[in-house]
């Protein structure tokens, strides 16, 4: 029997460990928490990949990076690639996206693209829909940019508009500054009341597209909230629940200098020189901070941030859920939370993320709740690995269609048997980046207990190189096995693995428009 | 180690089309006309050798016309907009000597991040150049 509705829930940049449900112990999350309760947890899901566009794209069209053609942030899909909500929503459903959608690039001058033209006109887009979304309210990490939220915010809130960091500099680099306590990069104190922050509103604006529907819609609400990523400047009036001074450093972070070094210097060369400041590879980290000057109590600033910014999510989803069963749909609802990539916070001695294949950004929660008027299954823990891919046909799973054949995920298991009986042994990641001549390129699989990188050739690397790690042994991934004999014929066999799991590249290749 | 803090980015971007040089030098090295194949450009007033084009956001922006060579079948433009420390927009038209057009469309600015943003207008612009000029392509 299809269930007929369903709400979606993304955040941005969360780690695996920053739930209760998943042992997180900074963050109070008890909103997500009973969902897993009741619902589905899953211990190995993986992005396709670590960061926004490509990662978010892959989860509305069920395929991986290397197909769906957004190889990097800055390139956008295309208007017409193929939608799991243009699907629902030509099978009856009414469909929205409230938050953050990044399909397209921020950096628009030209206003070229429709993600950011659409608040000039309404919530409406053109021709009915934009992928397969009749309705979208859009917001990003501050008030920058022609989005809905920033519009809102400038137009009603313009006093506000300044407490947020400048995520961008003159330069439209991604700003390192830091401010705080301790000169954090990318914290600052934000003195924006709580009720006017994007998360907030990104539940207030759900919370009104589902009060303008009949009790008998069906529907499919993707709720994007642009936090916990960085900029963390949460409403101050919310900091004080966690003090920083309090926070224990994360089991990732090497708290000496030389116990640092070493574990970076056994990875491939990049991780190294980014960490030294030699090595600007990617747009997603800020060009002219050099993580090496990264102190203790800064990892402990922003985990405590981070975990406010979690918290408050939490209690926005608590909202909607609320209103969601003052209409009476409570039991009819199928809820699937979960986030785009991770985020390094201190593992390593590194912050934010770029092409580095380890848990901090490839471990991500995911909870399915189904809906408990539906034949459901009890309530379980997943281990085996799954990956966002897997998303788009578990909305189709749900909503009793059949998966479209252009996606190469499948629904996801609902226990570890059901995983085992439809063949769920591998997740795949992918890394490409090229900029202004550095260019990286990393092919990830993730079997067993065991996570193998392999490089191809770019700018450090000769092809030659690559990580393996087991994550019985290693679950902080400090030990390369790459090139340990004792464990070539594993790494050959993975490797062979993951060559022939590569799904058929789009031809030919998307260009990058901007750098985000 | 190559890198991009507080340098200039250059971005080229191209597109073949099948129309003779001649034909798409035409719309291309007509300064007054760029809004009618550039996406996001919605219009643009020309005075001498300065050109004000207005982009999709409402931003104006002051441009130096540098070099227009029906010749060569080279344009050259400047952005002085206060926003970039330097600019030069350079289109070329080549002749592939079998009917059809190599249009290229080169990028320079600091900052780079700039460049990238305008270079990647630019690659959308040339598609829809071949589409405007390719109609039945």
């Amino acid at each position: 029997m299809p269930r007929r509705k369903i709400l979606f829930v993304t955040t941005d940049q969360q780690r695996y460990d920053t739930l209760g449900c998943n042992g997180g112990l900074l963050a109070r999350t008890p909103v997500v928490d009973a969902l897993a309760a009741t619902g589905i947890r899953y211990e190995r899901a993986h992005p396709q990949s670590v960061v926004c566009m490509p990662s978010r794209s892959t989860i509305l069209t069920g395929q991986h990076p290397v197909t769906h053609g957004v190889w990097m942030n800055g390139v956008p899909l295309p208007a017409d690639a193929p939608s799991v909500a243009s699907l629902l929503h030509d099978a009856g459903y009414r469909t929205a996206l409230v938050g953050k959608a990044h399909f397209e690039p921020h950096l628009d001058p030209f206003l070229r693209f429709a993600e950011n033209a659409l608040s000039l006109t309404g919530t409406t887009p053109q021709g009915g829909t934009h992928r397969g979304f009749e309705h979208l309210e859009l917001a990003t990490h501050g008030p920058v940019g022609p989005l809905h939220y920033a519009r809102w915010l400038a137009a009603e809130h313009p006093d506000a508009v300044g407490g947020f960091y400048q995520v961008l500099d003159e330069s439209l680099q991604v700003r390192g500054s830091g401010g705080g306590d301790t000169g954090a990069p990318q914290v600052k104190v934000n003195p924006i009341g709580r009720d006017i922050y994007h998360t907030d509103w990104v539940a207030d604006r759900t919370i009104a597209w589902l009060d303008s529907l009949d009790a008998d819609d069906d529907w499919f609400c993707w709720m994007s909230f642009p936090d916990p990523h960085h900029p963390w400047d949460p409403p101050q009036s919310e900091v004080g629940r966690i003090d920083w001074r309090e926070v224990p450093l994360p089991a990732g972070y090497p708290d000496t200098a030389a116990g640092r070094e070493r574990i970076l210097d056994a990875k491939p060369r990049h991780w190294r020189l980014w960490y030294d400041g030699t090595l600007v590879s990617n747009y997603e980290a800020p060009a002219a901070w050099v993580p090496a000057t990264l102190t203790a109590d800064q990892v402990r600033e922003v985990n405590a941030r981070n975990a406010v910014e979690c918290e408050l999510i939490d209690e926005a989803l608590g909202r909607v859920l609320r209103r969601i069963a003052e209409r009476g749909w409570a039991d009819e609802v199928d809820v699937v939370f979960t986030t785009d990539h991770g985020e390094f916070q201190g593992d390593f001695g590194l912050l934010f993320k770029g092409p580095y294949h380890v848990d901090s950004l490839m471990r991500l929660p995911l909870v399915w709740r189904p809906a408990p008027s539906a034949v459901a299954p009890e309530p379980a823990v997943v281990t085996r690995p799954v990956g966002l891919v897997d998303l788009a046909p578990t909305f189709c799973a749900i909503a009793g269609l059949e998966p479209a054949e252009w996606m190469q995920g499948s629904s996801l298991p609902v226990d570890d048997s059901d995983a085992d009986a439809r063949g769920f042994e591998r997740v795949l990641t992918a890394w490409d980046s090229e900029l202004f001549g550095v260019g990286l390129h990393l092919r990830t699989i993730m079997r067993n207990h065991w996570v193998c990188t392999a490089y191809l050739p770019g700018t450090c690397h000769d092809g030659t190189e690559g990580e393996l790690y087991d994550l019985t042994d290693d679950p902080l991934q400090r030990v390369n096995l790459w090139h340990d004999p004792a464990q070539r014929s594993l790494r050959d066999a993975l490797l062979a693995d993951l060559w022939d799991s590569q799904p058929p590249p789009r031809v030919p290749r998307l260009c990058l428009e901007a750098p985000v | 180690m190559l890198a991009v803090i507080g340098t200039r980015g250059s971005i080229r971007r191209q597109v073949r089309i099948a129309r003779p040089p001649g034909d798409v030098w035409e719309v291309v090295g007509d300064p007054s006309r760029i809004h009618e194949w550039f996406p996001g450009i919605v219009s643009c007033v020309v005075d001498g050798d300065e050109r004000i084009v207005t982009t999709g956001a409402g931003m104006p922006m002051p441009e130096q016309l540098l070099t227009v060579d029906p010749l060569q079948r080279r344009f050259q433009y400047r952005i002085t907009a206060p926003m970039l420390k330097e600019h030069i927009g350079t289109i070329d038209v080549l002749d592939m000597g079998d009917g059809t057009s190599l249009v290229v469309y080169g990028t320079d600015a600091d900052p780079a991040m700039l460049a990238l943003v305008i270079g990647g207008a630019a690659g959308s612009a040339l598609a829809h150049l071949r589409r405007l000029m390719e109609p039945d392509g």
